[in-house]
Parts: structure tokens; sequence; C-alpha cells
């Protein structure tokens, strides 16, 4: 039940986080907050196969970008009347948009994974890596949707019955798929596939031994993964109008497993502590002094050197709890 | 035909510089089972040193020592302090904290040197060009980088193959237990390795000054291209690195001098020149995944 | 009778080694059958092979008359093999209620399910406590498994192979680190457990072997020098010489 009210408690701070920047004067708290839901929303997919399935993927941006990309590149086509590749139209609506960005990030990660998943130790890290690389100079190179730059999105996909040209009105849906998100995941984490993945990374071998083809399992979990990441980079081009290379950068990915390591790795709320960590850390530090990067570095050294467990670690420690 | 002599020199130059931090790298892999990110920090360590010296006195040759100390003392001070707790972890923990170790040594150069790109001098002796054969003049600085790469992968065989310290670099790469068993110092062995890595780091990144500009964010630049290298040429193997980053050296050259070129014959020129950019820079991750898909575990792996 | 598990003409090199040499092996349903033989003789590659981890250079493997050699370990399993390990592997963090439910879990299906609760499905429950009930580790359902002991870990590995109804159970040294008293209590384990199953026990302990096995096999080098009862192995010159050693005779 504490986990129950611990949402609960999470999720009030996050409804009413509008009124209370409104009322502090301070809009930008209220873009803070719906960066944290986002990143909170990918952190944890990539919880899902590096805290339980045990897959060290440093390339969970790529799936990220690729949500963005499938919102910027509908609404580019949309804005130019020209339909993707002479069959394909724009598109601005949200029931058509968050579809297409699960399906493209899904069968990116179909590719991906299947490939990846035949290594394994450093050698999958650095696949990983290497793939979510190549999309990152993929976008570069494509003029039509600005390279380097990214592509602009006029206004937010539509949802019936939203306005969602007010920003309240935005982060107030992404509210609410991130609530569902979070529900389905505690469901998903809770299933008999996430009993098996949880299993998978304590042993496979053992695994293998009961009869579960490991592989094929890791790539299951590493495709929900990558839609995962796709939604929340979908909500994201929503959000900022804006999808550019820069959030499938190596760096981004880094920046994902911070998240992770910083909550707790493998724990269900560990990814939105770790978003909310970092991004109010970045949002204070980077305020205070340019050289910001110095304190998170030496704090993320802190962290991994320090203790294990993270921030859901040391609140359960301080709660006198086991784990 | 001159054009394709001069990117294959420029290639080589670019794999011996992706060699010497290769070696280090996938020693320190191979033998500790540590992943490094810092390792492009220590690279551009040894570049900043090197050259702020070089710049006040005016000497490329006094840089070069301040260069190799500085990169080879930072080396053993992140042994001692941080790597040195990870060798019992997890992959995931050490990359969390070499990738933390980057974002320090980052914002410390930039708090040291400014954000501005600084420029090595060239040594005197080196400047100017020199004619290889009738028509074709060439940069002897840059041939002077590929025989100082040429040189250090000659002494890391010799030092590899005929001491010691390199018959329990060899043992260790494939059997770290069996080194501990034979009752070595491994500590020792594993300080000394990473000393040496970070040394190697230290002189590519100070080669690398009078060519590329001297800037924070240099080292993650050619970090990636060398985790390319080592994973290809099999972790723990410098045979693998020697051969691995010479190859990746001249096809990525290549790729970049040639392939807008190639597209322009069938497309507009800007168009072309964007997609053979793209492409090249995507090539080496492309050439990686095609090799780990047949080998797994790379192609010169110790063990394997 | 045709044999439950036959290998024909096994062959498995590494290198310059070869570790198993032409083995054809017939394992008769329902019976105990032995696999001795020095250390270094082959047993374990063996073994996996037979489970699928490792893949023969050459020869076929047959359960039951059909022709498993492609098939992979985990499908294996659902075919009916399966085994424990010769150094225990588990799963270190969970509980030994959790080890066995999710070795139930593996054997019943739905592993693929994302929507619904684990927890609720009592069919893996109650197979559960049966298993821990018949293997006596009910009492410590709870313990972490890391925190159990070298024979309650080797009782547990016997029960996860057991959740998956085997025809044929392969054991690769159950006995291997147990103490005199908890060795004589595996044996009447696998007393028990002949009953629902074919066992092909691979194993050093030669009190233990004599005990069980209705025929035994002897490994020398990969090769398969000679098979047999207990009292035609005993008595065996070439069993002697290379393996028991002149002096002592076993038991």
């Amino acid at each position: 039940m504490p986990r129950l009210l611990a949402a609960l408690v999470i999720l009030a701070l996050f409804a009413a986080m509008p009124e209370v920047a409104s009322a502090m004067g301070q809009s930008s708290l209220m873009t803070l907050a719906a960066r944290i839901l986002i990143y909170a929303m990918a952190a944890a997919s990539l919880n899902f196969i590096l805290g339980y399935g045990g897959m060290i993927s440093f390339g969970h941006a790529a799936f990220f970008g690729i949500g963005s990309y499938t919102v910027g590149i509908l609404a580019h086509h949309l804005a130019s009347g020209e339909p993707l590749f002479g069959i394909i139209p724009g598109s601005g609506d949200m029931a058509v948009t968050l579809p297409a960005a699960l399906l493209v990030s899904g069968i990116a990660a179909a590719i991906i994974g299947a490939l990846s998943l035949r290594t394994g130790g450093v050698q999958f890290i650095m696949i990983t890596l290497a793939f979510a690389q190549m999309l990152f100079f993929f976008f570069v190179a494509l003029p039509t949707y600005g390279g380097e730059d990214g592509t602009i999105i006029s206004s937010a996909n539509s949802v019936p019955g939203l306005n969602m040209r007010r920003k309240a009105t935005v982060y107030y849906f992404i509210l609410g798929v991130a609530t569902v998100y979070f529900l389905i995941l505690w469901r998903l984490v809770h299933s008999s596939f996430g009993e098996v993945l949880k299993g998978i990374r304590q042993n496979e071998r053992r695994m293998t031994a009961m009869g579960i083809p490991v592989y094929r399992y890791k790539l299951f979990a590493f495709i929900l993964a990558g839609m995962g990441a796709g939604l929340a980079g979908a909500l994201l081009a929503n959000f900022l109008r804006f999808a550019s290379p820069d959030i499938m950068h190596w760096t981004k990915s880094g920046e994902l497993m911070i998240m992770v390591i910083l909550g707790g790795v493998g724990s269900f709320f560990g990814p939105i502590l770790g978003a909310a960590a970092l991004l109010v850390l970045e949002f204070h530090l980077a305020g205070w002094s340019e050289h910001w990067q110095l304190a998170l570095g030496a704090i993320l050294l802190l962290v991994v050197l320090g203790g294990r467990g993270g921030i859901n670690g040391l609140l359960a420690r301080l709660a006198g709890g086991r784990r | 035909m001159i054009l394709v002599l001069e990117q294959i020199l420029n290639g080589l130059q670019y794999g011996v510089m992706l060699f010497l931090l290769a070696a280090g790298l996938t020693l320190i892999f191979g033998i500790m089972g540590v992943i490094n990110l810092a390792h492009g920090s220590l690279y551009m360590i040894g570049a900043f040193a090197g050259t702020w010296v070089a710049a006040h006195t005016g000497s490329f040759w006094l840089g070069l020592p301040v260069a190799l100390t500085a990169a080879a003392v930072a080396g053993l001070l992140i042994e001692m302090l941080v790597v040195r707790r990870l060798y019992e972890r997890d992959h995931l923990d050490q990359v969390l904290a070499t990738f933390a170790l980057i974002l320090l040594f980052n914002e410390l150069i930039v708090l040291l040197f400014g954000r501005q790109p600084i420029f090595t001098p060239l040594p005197e002796l080196f400047s100017g060009s020199v004619q290889l054969f009738e028509g074709f003049p060439y940069p002897p600085y840059r041939l002077l980088i590929i025989a100082t790469g040429l040189l250090v992968a000659l002494g890391l065989w010799l030092l590899i193959n005929r001491t010691r310290i390199g018959m329990l670099v060899r043992a260790g790469s494939t059997n770290r237990d069996m080194v501990r068993a034979l009752g070595v110092d491994i500590r020792m062995l594993y300080t000394i390795v990473f000393g040496l890595g970070a040394l190697l780091a230290g002189l590519a990144g100070y080669m690398a000054g009078p060519i590329l500009a001297v800037q924070v964010g240099m080292g993650e630049q050619i970090l990636l291209a060398t985790f390319v290298v080592v994973v290809i040429g099999g972790v723990g193997s410098i045979r693998g690195a020697f051969v691995a980053g010479l190859a990746l050296g001249v096809v990525d050259t290549a790729m970049r001098a040639f392939l807008p070129g190639f597209f322009r014959t069938f497309m507009e020129p800007a168009a072309a020149d964007n997609l053979g950019a793209g492409i090249a820079s995507m090539g080496i991750y492309l050439l990686m995944a095609i090799v780990l898909l047949i080998r797994p575990k790379g192609l010169f792996a110790p063990g394997a | 009778m045709s044999p439950l598990l036959e290998t024909e003409c096994l062959y498995k090199r590494f290198g310059g080694l070869v570790a198993t040499d032409n083995v054809s092996l017939a394992v008769m349903s329902g019976e105990v059958h032995a696999l001795i033989g020095p250390n270094g003789a082959g047993k374990s590659t063996l073994i996996n092979q037979i489970c699928g981890e490792l893949h023969p250079d050459a020869g076929r493997i047959r359960l039951d008359g059909r022709d498993i050699t492609g098939e992979s370990a985990a499908r294996r399993v659902h075919l009916g093999i399966a085994r424990t390990f010769q150094i225990t592997s588990l799963l270190e963090d969970a509980s030994v209620r959790d080890n066995v439910a999710l070795a139930v879990q593996a054997c019943l299906g739905g592993n693929l399910r994302i929507w619904d609760r684990r927890a609720a499905r009592g069919e893996i429950w109650r197979e559960t406590s049966r298993l821990l009930e018949s293997g006596g580790l009910d009492d410590r359902a709870q313990a972490r498994c890391a925190d159990l002991s070298h024979g309650e870990k080797k009782q547990l590995e016997l029960l996860m192979a057991m959740a998956a109804h085997p025809r044929l159970m392969l054991l690769d040294e159950p006995m291997a680190g147990l103490g005199h008293g908890e060795s004589r209590d595996m044996v009447d384990r696998l007393g028990e457990i002949r009953k629902e199953t074919t066992i092909l026990l691979v194993e050093h302990d030669m009190e233990a072997v004599f005990a069980l096995a209705d025929r035994i096999s002897v490994l020398v080098y990969g090769r398969i020098i000679i098979t047999g009862t207990p009292d035609e192995v005993r008595g065996h010159p070439d069993v002697r010489e290379a393996y028991l050693g002149a002096e002592d005779a076993p038991c």
C-alpha cells in the first residue's frame, strides 16, 4: 500500500504543477515537469530491459529519437501536402501519430534487437551504441527534415475535444498518457512475461534449462522497450514542437542510463525519481553556473561508486525498509 | 591516382592514431574487463597539456614530454581513485562512472582553457611539404605520425612477446584467474597497463594537435571510432587493434573523400554531398555491425 | 524395447582435443543409467550435447526414436529432457519459492503473457507448493536462494528439473560437494525420483552409483569402453585398469 500512496502523491504533484507554476509566475516549472514526465517514460522503458532484463543498451535514445521524428516527419508532410514516399499522407492527428510512433519504433527495435542480441557483454553495449550512432548520422544527413538542425512542428497534434494550442492542455495530455503508460508498465513487470524476464537477468543458462528460449524473450522485451521510448519521443516532439538528431545523440543514451541508475536500477519508480533528479539538478545548476556538468559528474561518480540502489535505495534505507 | 594515394596516406595516419588509442583501450578491456569511456579524456588531456607548453615555449618538442606525463599521471590517478573500484562491478557501473569522468574532465578543461579551440605549432623540421615523388607533395608531419604509430606498434609487439610483463599481459587477457593464481601482484599489472594506455592516448592526442583543433569534446569524437576499432579487432587483442585501426582509418577517410563525388555522378551536387557525408559517417558503425554479426567476438578475439 | 535416448556416433572436438569420440549410448526407458569415468573423460561435454547446450560436430541424438540433434536446448526441455548442473546454477537473488515457481511456469506455458498477473496464477502456486513439499524444502520456501546451503541448492536444482515433468533426467554429479549424510539423503531422493522418470546419472561417488544404477557406461578419453550391469562393470579388467585403478576395487 505505501507504493500506491507514493504513486498517488507523485500523480497529485504533477497534476497540481500547472496551477502552482502560474501561481508562482514561473511558467518554466511546467515545462520542467513535462520534460520530467517524458524522460521518466523513456528511462522507464530502458529500465525495463536494463534493470529487469539485464540488457545494457547504450543506444536507447535511438528509439526516443525515432518516435520524435515520426511525429516530425508526419507533420512535415502534412504541411507540405506531399505524401511520404508518395503514398503515406502527413498527419497532425494524435490518434494517428502516436500509434505510428509506436509502430515505427517497434519495427526499428525489432531489427536492431534481432541483430544486437546475437552478441552479449561489451559487444552488446557497443553494437547498440553503433546502431544509435548510425541513426543519428542518418537523420543528420537528411536535408528534407532539416539535417543537423532538425524539423519544426508548427503545432501540437490534435486531440478531439481538447484545445491543444494551450500549453497546459498539452501538459495534461502528457500526464494522462504517462499515467496510463506506467499502469501498463506495472502490469507488464508483474506479468508472467515480466517474471521470466527477471529470471533471464539473473541466469540465462538456468532459464534455458527450464525450457525458455532466452533470445526470443529478450528480443520481445527489447521491442517493448523500444516502443516505450518511441512513445515518449512522440510526446516530446509534441511538447517541444520540434524533432532534431540531438535527442538520439549517444550522450542522450548516456543520460537515460544516468536517470535509471540515479533512481535505482530495476526499481519501478526509480526512473521517475532519476529523471526528476537529473532534470531538476540541470535546471538549478545550469542557472547557477555554466559549469554545472562538473557538479553532475561528481554526483554521478559518487552515486555509482558509493552505493547501490540510487535514490530509491536511499529512500528505502531511510524508511528502514529492507533491500 | 595521386588523389587516391594521398587519401590512403591520410587514412593510414588516422588509422595509427586510432591504433594508439585502441591499443590501450583493448588491453584495459581485455585484462581488467573494464569499459573505460574516459580514454578519450586522456587523449584530450595530453593534447591540452602539451599544446599549452608548446604554445608558451614555442617548441613542439618541449610539449611532447609534458603531454605524455600529463596523460600518464591523469591515467594513474583515474586508475587509483576510480577504476580500481570498478574491476569487480558490472559493465553498467563502469560505463556510468567513466561517463561521469568525461563530464568532469570536459568541464575542468573548459575552466582552465575556455571553449575556444587552440592550435599546436608544427615542429619546424616537419612543416611545409616534401615531394614523395615527382608531382606528389605530402606534409611530412603526417608521415611522422605514421612512422611514430608503426614504431609504437613494433615496440608494443616486442613488449608483449619478449618481456615478462608482456607474458603476464597475454596470460591476463585470456585468463585472468590464472594470472592471479601465479601469485602475481595483479594490481601492479593493472596499474602499469592502465598507465601505458594513458601514455599512448596522450601521445595520440598531442600528435593530433597540429592537424585537428585542440578543443573540448575532441576526445569523444575519436573515442567512439576507437571503440569500433576495439570491438572489430576483438576485445583484448593488440593485433586486432592494429589491423582494425589501420583498416578503419583508411576506409573511413576514403569514404569521406570519395563518396560525395560518387553520388555526384548521378545526383545533384548539394544532395550528393549531404548523402555522401552522411553515409560516410555511418560507415564505420555499419562495418562494425556487419563484423559482429559474422563474428560476435570480433576478428582476433583472444581465446576464441 | 527401443531406447528412450540414443546417441549415434556422437563426435565433438575442441581444438586438438577430442572430447567425445564416436559415442553411441542407449538409455532404456525406466532405467537409471550411470555414466562414470575419470576427470576429463568428457562426461559433462556429453551431457551438454544431449541437453543441447553444445552441438556435436557429427553424429545424431534421438529421443524416443525422434531425431533431436537440431533442436535447441530450450525445445528439448519441452520434449522431455531436464537437467541439473555440476556447479549449481540457480536464480540466486530470488527466493526458493520463486525459483521453483518460475520452473513450473516455464513448463506450464503462457510465458509471453504481458497482461496477466503471475501472482494470481493459482495452478503455478499449487504445483510449486506440491514440489517444495515433496523435496522437503517447504520450510525454506521464503529463503533467498543465495543463502541456502550447498546441499539445499542441490535439492532445489533437482526440484526445478522435476517441475518440467521430464521423461529423461540428466543429473550431472548430484553428489558433488555433499557431506556423507547429505549424500545418503540424495540417494534416497533419487530412489524416489526414479519411479517417475528415466535417469542418466554422471557421478564420481561409486557408492551412490552402485546403489542406484541398473546399467553403467564407462567413458575414458571421450570413448565408451564398456556398458553393462554393475557387476559386469565391476569385474571388467579394462575398467579397473583405466578408471578405478588396479589397486582399490570399488566397494
